[in-house]
C-alpha cells in the first residue's frame, strides 16, 4: 500500500471496536471467527481425550457401562437436553437480531434468555442429578459405595462413574465459564455496541456457546442411552 | 459486513428437527435393537451436531477453510480413538506365552523354529 | 524482496545525536514492559523467561552428571536423583523447548517476516506469556517444596497412587503452560492465514513461517490432549480412584497412550521450528536460494501430520498389543523421510553457494550433522525388534539429545545470533560467538556420545547408580558435560554484553532477504512505515556459479 492509501484509511472513521494491526473491518472480523474455529478444535480434542478412552473403556467393559448409565436419570437427561438445545436457539436468535440491526433490548432478551436457560441446565444437572448421585454413594472419591450385585454382572461401575463425573463435569464447568461472558456480551449489547456492521463478538460467543451444546448432544447418548432399559420407561 | 443472515423461519426448523431427534434418541434406548443401538445412538447424535455446525453456527455460509478446520479436529480425534483401541482390543490376539519354553513351542509350531 | 525502493537511512533520526523512537525506546517504563501488546516486546519476555528456566533445568543436568561420576553415585540419595531426571525433563521440555522458538523468534519475526504490524491477537499473545509464567510458577514452586520423581512421563499407576512427591502441582504447571502453547499456535496459524502483505502469496513465504504453521498445527491439536491427561491424572491423585486405576479395571497403558498422543508430536513442536531457522540460515549463509522450496515446504507439514501417526513406538516394552507396534513402528519409519528431505535440501542448497562461517551458519552446520545422528538413530528405536534391546537405555538419551541439543537448541542459538542485530540494535562480537559454538560442538558430542555407547551396552537410564564397568564412559560424558555447561555461559555474557556495549546495527548487516530486513534495526513499533508488496520469491539471492559471485 503507498503511503497516499494509508492516509486514506485513516482518513475514514474507522468503526467503534477495530483493531489497528488489521487493515480492514472484514479482515478483522474473519480473523475473529477463524480464531475461535481454531480454538474450538482445540476443545474437540479436549474433550476428545475423555471421550476417546470412554470409548476404550466402553468396549472392553459394556455390561459395567450398562449398568451404571441404567443408574442415571434418563428424564433430567433428556429434559436438560432439550433445555440445552433451546439455548442455542435463543442465541442464534440474539445474534440475528444484532444482525437484522434490531434494537438492544431484543438483543438483550435473547442473551438473557440464553443465560437463564443455561443455568436452568445448571440447576437440575447439580441441584437434582448429582445431590441425588451423592446421596447414592455413586460419585467416586465423595464416599463411592461398590454395591454387592456389581461385583458379578459389573465389576468395572466404578469406571463408569468416574468418566461420567469427569466428563459433564468438564461439560459443566465450560457452561460456568460460558454464563459470565454472556453477561458481558448482554451488557455490551445494552450499550447499542452491537448492529449490523459489527457483531463479531456476539458470533464468537455463540459458537462458543453452541460447542459446549454439541458436546452434551454426544454425552446423553454416551452417557444416559447405553442400553438395558428395554421393557421399562 | 457480517455475511448471510439466516431467517428466523431456518432457527426454528433446525430447532424443531433437533427436538425431534432428541425425543427419537431417547425413544430408542427403550427399543433392544441388539447392537444396533450404538450405531443408531451416535448416527442421531452426529446428524443434531452436523445441524448445530452448519445452521447454529453458521458454518453453511463460511468460508471453505473453516470447514477444512473443524473436519482437521475430528480427523485427528478419530486417530487417537482408533490407534489407541488398536492396542486395547488386540492385546489378546494371538497365543500368549508365559515363559521362554513356550514361546518356543509356539514358534515350533508355527515353523518358525527348526 | 519489495518492489519499493527501500532506503535504509530513512529510518535515521533526522536530529543528529537523537536515538530514532524504535519499539524499544519508545517507553522505559516496567509498565509499558509488563502491559505490551506489541510482540517484539512479547518476544523480548519471553526470552528472558525461557532463558531463566533453561539454566535452572540445565543446573539438574549439572547435578546428575557430577552424580554420575561415581558408579554409586556421587551426590545425591537415589530418590533424589530421580527428582532430579524429572525435573530436568519437565522444565527443559515444557518450559524451555516447547516454547523456545516460537514464542521467542516466532513471535518476533512472523509479524514482519509476513509483512504485518502485529499478530492477528495482540491481547492473547500477551496472555500467553503471563500464563507461561503462572505455569512456571507451579513448577518451580514444586521444585522447591519437595520435586517430583514421576520422570517427566508421569506414568501411571506410579505418578497416580504411589509416589508421595509433589506431582499435582507440577501437572497443574503443564497443564496451565499448554494453554500458552495453544494461544500461541492459534495466534500464528490466523496471522499466516489472513494478514499476508499484498503479493505475498503462500508459495513465496519465508520456510520459517511454513514451519512456524506447522508447529501451530500440532500445538492445536496435540496440546489439549496432554492438558486433558494431567487433568485426570490430579483427579486420580486427588480422589484416590481414577480411570488409570488397575484396582477398579483401569489401564495405566491408557495414560501412556494419551500422554504420548501429545507427547511424541510435542517433540516435532521442538524441532520443527529450528529446520524453520535452519532454511534461513542456510541460504543466508551460502548467498543462495533454497534447493526444492517446495519439498521443503511440504515436509513440514508431513511432518506436522505423521507425527500423530506414531506415538505408540514409545511403548513397544509396555506390553502394548504387539499388532498395534507393529502399525506404529512402520508408520515410524515414515516420520523419518521429510526430515530427511530437509536434510538433503538444506546439503543441495550448501553446495556451490558462497559460503560464509559466522556464528549462525557454524550452529546451522552442527545442526545438519548432529540431526542427522539424531535422526538416525531413531531409526534403530523405530525398529521394533532393536528397541526392546535398547529402550529403557542411554541409547534413548543420547539419540534425543542429539535431536534436542545438538539439533533444536543449536537452530534456537544459530537463530538467536542471526536476528540478534535486528531484536537488538546491535552487533555481538563474532569470535566470541564463534569460540562459544566450537566449544557447544565439543562438549556436546563428548557429553552424548559416550552415551550411545553406553545404551548399546545395556546401562539402563534413569538409575542412580551403575556397574563399575561403564564409569569410563560416564566420566567422559561428565567432561563434556562440563565443557557444554561453559560454552552455553559464553554467549549469555556477550550477548548481554553487546545489548549495551555492541555496535550499532544496519538494518540488514548480514545482507540477507526476507522482509525482516527491509526495516530497521531495531523496528519500529509498527513494524513498517509502510506496508511492503512483495513480487518476488523467497531468498532471491543471486545465483552464484562459484566462490565469489557478487
Amino acid at each position: 500500500m503507498s503511503d497516499a492509501a494509508v492516509h486514506n484509511d485513516h482518513a475514514h472513521a474507522h468503526p467503534p471496536g477495530f483493531a489497528h494491526q488489521f487493515e480492514t473491518m472484514d479482515q478483522q472480523r474473519e480473523s475473529a471467527t477463524m480464531g475461535m474455529w481454531v480454538f474450538l478444535v482445540t476443545e474437540i480434542l479436549f474433550f476428545g481425550g475423555l471421550f476417546g478412552s470412554y470409548i476404550v473403556y466402553r468396549a472392553l467393559y459394556h455390561d459395567s457401562f450398562e449398568i451404571g448409565s441404567n443408574l442415571l436419570n434418563i428424564r433430567f437427561g433428556a429434559a436438560n437436553t432439550i433445555v440445552l438445545i433451546g439455548s442455542s436457539l435463543t442465541m442464534a436468535l440474539a445474534i440475528h437480531a444484532a444482525q437484522a440491526g434490531k434494537k438492544a433490548r431484543e438483543q438483550m432478551m435473547w442473551l438473557l434468555l440464553t443465560i437463564i436457560l443455561g443455568a436452568i441446565f445448571l440447576a437440575v444437572k447439580f441441584t437434582f442429578e448429582w445431590t441425588a448421585d451423592y446421596h447414592e454413594h455413586l460419585i467416586p472419591g465423595f464416599g463411592f459405595v461398590v454395591r454387592p450385585e456389581w461385583h458379578a454382572a459389573g465389576p468395572h461401575v466404578p469406571i463408569f462413574f468416574c468418566f461420567y463425573f469427569f466428563m459433564t463435569g468438564l461439560h459443566a464447568l465450560h457452561m460456568i465459564v460460558g454464563i459470565p461472558i454472556l453477561l458481558v456480551m448482554t451488557w455490551m449489547a445494552s450499550r447499542n455496541k452491537f448492529n449490523a456492521d459489527y457483531n463479531a463478538p456476539l458470533e464468537n460467543t455463540g459458537l462458543y456457546w453452541h460447542f459446549v451444546d454439541i458436546v452434551w448432544i454426544f454425552l446423553f447418548p454416551l452417557l444416559y442411552l447405553v442400553g438395558g432399559r428395554w421393557g421399562t420407561h | 459486513m457480517s455475511g448471510h443472515v439466516v431467517p428466523i423461519k431456518t432457527y426454528l426448523l433446525i430447532f424443531f428437527a433437533l427436538m425431534v431427534l432428541t425425543a427419537a434418541t431417547t425413544g430408542a434406548a427403550f427399543i433392544d435393537m441388539g447392537f444396533w443401538n450404538t450405531p443408531v445412538a451416535l448416527a442421531i447424535a452426529a446428524t443434531k451436531m452436523i445441524l448445530v455446525v452448519l445452521f447454529f453456527m453458521h458454518a453453511k455460509y463460511t468460508h471453505g477453510l473453516t470447514q477444512v478446520v473443524i473436519l482437521c479436529g475430528f480427523f485427528f480425534l478419530a486417530l487417537l480413538v482408533a490407534f489407541t483401541l488398536a492396542d486395547e482390543l488386540t492385546r489378546h490376539w494371538g497365543p500368549q506365552p508365559t515363559s521362554w519354553s513356550a514361546m518356543n513351542a509356539i514358534l515350533l509350531h508355527a515353523k518358525l523354529l527348526f | 524482496m519489495s518492489t519499493a525502493t527501500v532506503d535504509i537511512h530513512a529510518h535515521d533520526s533526522p536530529i543528529p545525536g537523537v536515538e530514532r523512537t524504535n519499539y524499544l525506546n519508545v517507553d522505559h517504563s516496567v509498565k509499558s514492559w509488563l502491559l505490551t501488546f506489541d510482540h517484539k516486546r512479547i518476544a523480548i519476555l519471553y526470552l528472558i523467561s525461557i532463558t531463566l528456566m533453561f539454566f535452572v533445568g540445565g543446573l539438574f543436568a549439572v547435578l546428575m552428571r557430577v552424580h554420575l561420576i561415581e558408579p554409586q553415585g556421587f551426590l545425591v540419595a537415589p530418590e533424589n536423583y530421580n527428582k532430579l531426571f524429572t525435573m530436568h525433563g519437565v522444565i527443559m521440555v515444557f518450559f524451555f523447548l516447547v516454547p523456545s522458538i516460537p514464542a521467542t523468534l516466532g513471535n518476533f519475526l512472523v509479524p514482519m517476516m509476513i509483512g504485518a504490524r502485529d499478530l492477528a491477537f495482540p491481547k492473547l499473545n500477551l496472555m500467553s506469556w503471563y500464563i507461561y509464567i503462572i505455569g512456571a510458577a507451579f513448577t518451580l514452586y514444586s521444585v522447591i517444596s519437595g520435586g517430583v520423581d514421576t520422570g517427566w512421563t508421569f506414568y501411571t499407576p506410579y505418578s497416580s497412587s504411589f509416589a508421595h512427591t509433589q506431582v499435582v502441582p507440577t501437572a497443574i504447571g503443564v497443564f496451565i503452560t499448554g494453554f500458552s502453547s495453544i494461544l500461541t499456535g492459534l495466534n500464528f496459524i490466523v496471522t499466516i492465514h489472513k494478514m499476508r502483505a499484498p503479493g505475498l502469496t503462500w508459495f513465496r513465504l519465508p520456510l520459517f513461517i511454513w514451519a512456524m504453521y506447522a508447529t501451530s498445527v500440532i500445538f492445536i491439536l496435540g496440546t489439549p490432549v496432554i492438558a486433558v491427561t494431567m487433568f485426570l491424572l490430579g483427579c486420580e491423585r486427588l480422589l484416590h480412584i481414577g480411570i488409570f486405576d488397575p484396582a477398579i479395571g483401569g489401564d495405566p497403558i491408557l495414560f501412556q497412550h494419551l500422554f504420548w498422543f501429545y507427547s511424541h508430536p510435542a517433540v516435532y513442536i521442538m524441532i520443527l521450528p529450528g529446520m524453520g531457522v535452519m532454511s534461513e540460515l542456510v541460504t543466508a549463509f551460502s548467498r543462495k536460494r533454497i534447493f526444492g522450496y517446495t519439498f521443503v515446504a511440504f515436509s513440514s507439514l508431513a511432518i506436522a501430520v505423521i507425527s500423530f501417526l506414531v506415538w505408540g513406538h514409545h511403548m513397544f516394552v509396555t506390553g502394548q498389543s504387539v499388532y498395534a507396534g507393529l502399525i506404529f513402528s512402520v508408520l515410524s519409519f515414515l516420520v523419518a523421510i521429510p526430515s530427511a528431505i530437509k536434510v538433503f535440501n538444506w546439503t543441495a542448497t550448501l553446495y556451490k553457494g558462497s559460503i560464509s562461517y559466522e556464528a549462525p551458519m557454524l550452529y546451522a552446520l552442527g545442526f545438519i550433522g548432529l540431526f542427522t545422528m539424531g535422526g538416525l538413530t531413531g531409526l534403530f528405536l523405530a525398529s521394533l525388534a532393536t528397541d526392546v534391546h535398547l529402550n529403557g537405555t542411554y541409547f534413548i538419551v543420547a539419540h534425543f539429545h542429539y535431536i534436542m541439543v545438538g539439533g533444536a537448541v543449536m537452530a534456537y542459538l544459530g537463530g538467536i545470533h542471526f536476528w540478534w542485530p535486528k531484536i537488538t540494535g546491535r552487533l555481538y562480537p563474532d569470535a566470541w560467538a564463534r569460540f562459544a559454538a566450537l566449544v557447544i560442538f565439543v562438549g556436546f558430542n563428548l557429553t552424548f556420545f559416550p552415551q550411545f555407547v553406553l545404551g548399546y551396552l545395556g546401562m539402563p537410564r534413569r538409575y542412580a547408580v551403575y556397574p563399575g564397568e561403564f564409569q569410563t564412559l560416564n566420566v567422559m560424558s561428565s567432561a563434556g558435560a562440563s565443557i557444554l555447561g561453559v560454552g552455553y555461559l559464553i554467549p549469555l555474557i556477550y550477548l548481554i554484553w553487546s545489548f549495551k556495549y555492541g555496535p550499532p546495527a544496519s538494518s540488514n548487516p548480514w545482507g540477507a532477504k526476507g522482509l525482516e530486513w527491509t526495516t530497521a534495526s531495531p523496528p519500529p513499533t509498527e513494524n513498517f512505515t509502510t506496508i511492503p508488496v512483495v513480487t518476488e520469491q523467497a531468498y532471491d539471492y543471486a545465483q552464484t556459479t562459484g566462490k565469489g559471485g557478487h
